[in-house]
């Protein structure tokens, strides 16, 4: 581990970004090496928001232990619960009803896209741009009266329980997604009006935070920081679960691997996500939304391993079960750790300043890196 | 031609500049599409959805009767321990002894609002409110009794 203050024996500089700092939307400690402007090396610093979530889970049932999760990665806290509820309907076989699976799936795509919103509005504003910050949260504000009205909360929702949801979908729900696709559908242009095309943006992420496709699966880099650097990793498309396999949608892929090509997937997998939602919302079918299952979940004795596709990448839910009603050992392998691993890797040679930009664009989430 | 190239690039630079501004001039000048609530002014008009889910509470019925057996089912569905089911037991006009709640103790600063205790619940006694200003300044508010004094079980509950 590196000194966290005064120089090196080579006369560099080692200055330390965070834990306390605006650029890192978190607690993230970055100890950098500095040879004049250029860096040197990068050590992240974790610890300081864990809260031992994967400990606390071998206290909670089964059904108790999803909503912990909606505090991990807390922008796609309904994909989480998601990969918890399919972990455990995986390990007792309960065929969930079509209805809950459709609106699962809804319930994902909306999620993704607030959260590429935040991921937008944070990194524009993390670059000096104020504005686009704004923009992003008006639309990402419709999204969450969506998720309000049906789920009852904004963030944590805990609203896929193993089985199925927990309530049936509010009244209101279709129409209110389908006024937020036909507005949003509008709106998304102004991003590349606003941002994309500007020239100081451009010339700030074009080039900078290289990070080859070798090194990318080497790291373990998953979702769209890994398409940024053309790695094949969607989820959705490699392992289908849910009614993913049923709809018409692309792996959004980018072969450069600098920072503009993993915005430039964020950015089109917004689209995408607005076009999966539009193949599902009107075919969502009548019925039951909770499949019957026991009172008390006893998952059989055994290992079980499931992944989704959250915002950030892939998120992978690994149980030890000793037959008990709470797991033996629960593991969760979260996308954003494996991200910044990969960070000293593209820092590497490049200057401070750009350093911003490199970490926005890995669209780093500390609660979900520390747990 | 290394100078065409060069006054291409500052040309295509102030565009992008320009259409960016564009659009930000455009929101200067149309306030209507504004969407920002200005939350504490607002408060008497503000409709909360009704499935928000702001605190746990026990509605009585104008008899001074809720629903709640005393069964425990919310605690042990709650993953926090935030609810604590007192029981005691009524005597019946028939002589007979029935199990029924003394206090349902519920610890605000505990619920993480998971609604899990609310769908676990049989007899549906407890439901959430669309309550979410809990600032106090003492913590020990935070510790409430959901059923009234001398409420009682309604008829026909079991």
């Amino acid at each position: 581990m590196t000194e966290e203050i005064g120089t090196t024996a080579d006369g560099d500089l080692i200055i330390n970004v965070g834990p306390q700092h605006p650029a890192t939307h978190g607690v993230l400690h970055l100890v950098i090496t500095l040879n004049g402007e250029t860096i040197k090396k990068v050590e992240p610093h974790l610890g300081y928001i864990h809260r031992s979530i994967e400990k606390m889970c071998e206290s909670l049932t089964y059904r108790q232990f999803s909503y912990v999760t909606s505090r991990m990665d807390y922008l796609s806290s309904h994909i989480n619960n998601h990969a918890c509820a399919l972990i455990v309907e995986k390990g007792l076989q309960v065929e969930v009803p079509a209805r809950a699976k459709y609106v699962r799936v809804i319930l994902d795509e909306l999620t993704r896209i607030a959260s590429h919103e935040l991921w937008w509005g944070a990194m524009a504003m993390d670059l000096g741009a104020f504005t686009p910050f704004f923009h992003a949260f008006r639309e990402r504000e419709s999204i969450n009266d969506i998720m309000e009205e049906t789920c009852g909360a904004r963030l944590t929702m805990n609203y896929i329980v193993p089985g199925g949801l927990m309530q049936d979908i509010h009244p209101n729900f279709q129409k209110r997604v389908k006024d937020f696709i036909s507005l949003y559908k509008s709106k998304i242009d102004e991003y590349d009006e606003l941002v994309t095309g500007n020239i100081i943006f451009q010339n700030r992420m074009k080039g900078v935070g290289f990070i080859s496709a070798e090194d990318a699966i080497s790291f373990g880099m998953s979702g769209p920081a890994a398409r940024g650097s053309g790695v094949n990793c969607d989820i959705r498309k490699l392992y289908p679960y849910g009614i993913y396999n049923q709809v018409q949608f692309d792996q959004v892929l980018e072969t450069a691997g600098d920072s503009f090509a993993r915005y430039m997937v964020r950015i089109r997998e917004m689209k995408q996500s607005v076009s999966i939602i539009e193949q599902l919302i009107d075919n969502i079918p009548e019925g039951e939304f909770l499949a019957k299952t026991k009172v008390v979940l006893k998952l059989p004795k055994g290992e079980f391993y499931t992944r989704v596709e959250t915002a950030r990448g892939e998120l992978g839910v690994y149980i030890v079960s000793e037959g008990a009603t709470t797991p033996y050992r629960i593991k969760f392998r979260s996308p954003g750790f494996s991200n910044l691993s990969a960070l000293d890797t593209m820092a590497r040679g490049s200057k401070l300043g750009d350093l911003v930009a490199m970490m926005g664009t890995l669209d780093l989430v500390i609660p979900d890196i520390d747990r | 031609m290394f100078i065409v190239k060069y006054i291409k690039e500052v040309y295509s630079a102030i565009k992008s500049l320009l259409v960016g501004m564009k659009r930000t001039g455009y929101y200067f000048t149309h306030h209507k599409e504004i969407i920002t609530e200005e939350y504490p002014d607002n408060r008497h008009t503000m409709v909360l959805p009704d499935r928000f889910k702001g605190e746990v509470v026990m509605p009585h019925n104008e008899k001074n009767e809720h629903r709640c057996t005393g069964c425990t089912a919310c605690e042990l569905a709650c993953p926090n321990g935030t609810i604590k089911v007192i029981t005691k037991f009524d005597i019946t006009a028939e002589g007979k002894k029935k199990k029924a709640i003394d206090k349902l103790v519920y610890h605000l600063e505990l619920c993480t609002m998971c609604n899990l205790c609310i769908i676990a619940c049989p007899s549906d006694a407890i439901v959430m409110a669309q309550t979410f200003e809990h600032s106090v300044f003492d913590r020990s508010k935070l510790t409430k009794v959901l059923n009234n004094p001398d409420s009682k079980i309604m008829e026909g509950i079991e």
